[in-house]
């Protein structure tokens, strides 16, 4: 194991490694209101990015303008080299994108199981069994609770399986939404961790959306900070967390 | 709360009461044989309303604490007892519609409301797929089975096809029109979902009632041909061409209610079927996972048009085939057989039995639509009766008769998820 608690910095990201995900000049928004401007980013292959910025900075809508809904108004936004701009939702999960979304999204009602296999459905070919598996060994906590109900979990629980289901569509490219989002301190670095390693073990690219800066930008290769959704900062991930100027905005500096 | 501090409770209210009915009530003035007013004394009215404040509190604590129990203990005994019960239900229901006709006792009149039943089972379980399982609110279900009548009256009267033909074609319209309705109304969802649906269960009614060239308006369609059994009519003829004749019976005008009988079982068999199948596949988990929550089936890359229209197809279909059904057990229709209050019936069918529960559904309709007959003698009291009866299941059971959804997929043995152990409204 490379990867242990509080984290000897990433392994070095792959500086050639060909883009997974481009976005150029992206602006998207919903109806009057303009959500995000001219944002670009770029996610190489093997990569974890991560994108941090307050609340209502425009975080979550990337993610779902990358997802297709909203659809952007203008810019570009490719996945490993193909345009899928404006394609529908859909369509873009079947070339291989997942998501965790925000609040995690559980399926109450339905077990475990049946949450696993809804992730499936965008798998283009074969059994889900493997993956299952992979998301067994990722989290053996899901195995245990397999045929139990999805809304009696735990927070913590929650968001695992919603990673698990993110990642049983065999993805490339996986984005997560907040996952330490009302979690205890402990669960989110066991879930942090879990990330780490899907990345050093599969190469499994990640776009990370968090508000934890702190434990964020520790975890990724590099990051983006997004400001009333412009781009204001990008960088190593090490390098971002001691600017002055993201402790003082993200971190809490001198507020206590 | 313990018996010991719900006794101290009510001890406490009674103790209130006291107080304040002692005065009221206990002591009162009144005019004596004089001419002064005299006080008179009533304590035997005031030990018996604190007795009263005293019961209805203490029943009020501890149904109260036996709620709260219930929460956070999951099933109770009662919905334990009706799970163990519950595995018999369904075999001895089919059990019991197979072998109906062949019991004795059972004349025309039974057989009738047997197949009145058996109607709004089936539009109970193709209503089911659109609301139970796909968690769409649709009030305007009737209009399916009005295209489904109006499809077969038409095409048999203007094209002389035979109900066999018109079956699937019914089916096939009512579809149609699913999908249709379920363009405009993808983007919506809960109480404006339920809104444009009623309108349009409305308009195909008000269409059916002033379209009169075609529709013959309010008049209806009358002498809609009955069904022949694969070719042989019913009648009472004897001739080899008919039915009795062909397989050597004595002529009875029986035949073709049992046969009508037979035929809405097989379709509402054939219903569920197809529902309980396709709740295996990743169809029918769309649907559910759609019900539960739709914003991350989107994330999830589940593709939410095909997934709505599929649910809308599926249901108007079945409601279609129903309508045909109606239409040549019936030989007339007219607009008045599809008002709102047929939808109203069929979706308080649905949700009384359990959203998304068969076997619930098949029991709910047994009791409205049975229990409807059963009641005919309480004339205007009838309706009192029904009302008062469904209020007070919602109060028992607000998940319905079977609040209960099995997993369509599990390892080894299944378990059922207790609706008690689900917050209403939040799935």
């Amino acid at each position: 194991m490379s990867a242990a608690a509080p984290g000897p910095a990433p392994a070095p990201p792959p500086g050639t490694a060909p883009a997974m995900l481009e976005i150029e000049a992206l602006s998207a928004g919903y109806g009057a209101v303009q959500a995000l401007t001219d944002v670009s980013l770029q996610v190489r292959q093997g990569e974890i990015v991560t994108l941090i910025g307050a609340n209502g900075a425009g975080k979550s809508t990337l993610l779902m303008t990358i997802c297709g809904d909203p659809k952007p108004r203008s810019g570009r936004i490719r996945l490993a080299g193909e345009d899928i701009t404006g394609q529908p939702t859909h369509a873009i999960m079947r070339r291989g994108v997942a998501q965790s979304p925000e609040g995690r999204r559980i399926f109450p009602r339905m077990t475990v199981q049946e949450n696993l296999l809804m992730g499936a459905e965008s798998l283009v070919q074969g059994d889900p069994a493997p993956q299952m598996q992979q998301a067994f060994t990722l989290f053996p906590r899901l195995r245990e609770r397999l045929s139990q109900r999805g809304g009696t979990l735990s927070g913590g629980e929650q968001q695992m399986l919603a990673i698990g289901r993110a990642l049983m569509s065999k993805p490339r490219l996986l984005l997560l939404d907040e996952p330490s989002l009302g979690l205890a301190p402990l669960v989110v670095k066991q879930i942090f961790d879990a990330i780490r390693k899907l990345n050093a073990e599969t190469g499994l690219t990640v776009l990370l959306v968090e508000q934890n800066a702190n434990l964020a930008l520790r975890l990724a290769h590099r990051g983006y900070v997004l400001v009333n959704g412009r781009i204001t900062m990008e960088g190593p991930g090490r390098a971002l967390l001691a600017r002055p100027e993201i402790r003082d905005a993200y971190l809490g500096g001198g507020h206590g | 709360m313990t018996p010991a501090q719900a006794l101290r409770d009510a001890a406490l209210a009674a103790a209130v009461a006291f107080g304040l009915f002692a005065m009221l009530v206990g002591l009162r003035t009144d005019i004596g044989p004089a001419g002064g007013l005299i006080l008179r004394s009533r304590w035997a009215e005031v030990a018996l309303l604190c007795g009263i404040v005293f019961a209805g509190r203490l029943a009020i604590t501890l149904w109260a604490g036996r709620r709260a129990l219930r929460a956070t203990t999951g099933p109770t005994p009662f919905t334990l007892a009706l799970q163990r019960l519950g595995r018999f239900v369904a075999p001895v229901l089919l059990a019991l519609a197979l072998l109906l006709p062949a019991l004795p006792g059972i004349g025309r009149y039974e057989l009738d409301i047997g197949i009145l039943v058996l109607t709004y089972v089936m539009l109970g379980w193709g209503l089911n797929i659109v609301v139970g399982l796909a968690g769409l609110l649709d009030l305007g279900y009737v209009a399916f089975y009005a295209i489904g009548a109006y499809s077969y009256a038409l095409l048999a009267q203007y094209f002389g096809l035979s109900f066999w033909i018109c079956l699937p074609l019914a089916g096939i319209l009512a579809a149609f029109w699913g999908v249709l309705l379920g363009f405009p109304v993808l983007r919506l969802r809960g109480d404006y979902l339920a809104i444009v649906t009623l309108a349009f269960g409305e308009i195909i009614r008000v269409v059916l009632l002033n379209w009169t060239e075609l529709t013959g308006g309010p008049n209806g369609i009358s002498g809609i041909p009955r069904p022949s059994f694969f070719g042989l009519p019913f009648n009472m003829s004897g001739d080899p061409d008919s039915f009795a004749g062909f397989f050597g019976l004595e002529p009875s005008p029986s035949h073709r209610i049992i046969f009508l009988y037979y035929l809405i079982f097989g379709l509402a068999l054939l219903t569920n079927w197809v529902t309980i199948r396709l709740r295996r596949q990743p169809l029918g988990r769309a649907w559910e996972a759609l019900r539960e929550d739709e914003i991350a089936c989107r994330a999830l890359g589940i593709n939410i048009t095909t997934t709505k229209l599929t649910a809308f197809a599926l249901g108007a279909m079945f409601g279609g085939f129903a309508g045909a059904f109606f239409a040549t057990r019936q030989a007339f229709i007219s607009p008045e057989s599809f008002t709102f209050i047929e939808s109203a019936i069929i979706l308080a069918i649905v949700v009384l039995g359990g959203l998304g529960s068969q076997v619930g559904v098949a029991i709910a309709a047994l009791v409205m639509i049975g229990g409807f007959e059963v009641f005919r003698g309480l004339d205007e009291w009838r309706m009192l009766v029904f009302g008062g009866a469904m209020v007070v299941i919602m109060v028992l059971r607000p998940r319905g008769l079977v609040g209960t959804r099995t997993p369509s997929i599990a390892l080894g043995r299944k378990r059922a998820i207790s609706g008690d152990l689900v917050g209403e409204g939040h799935g």
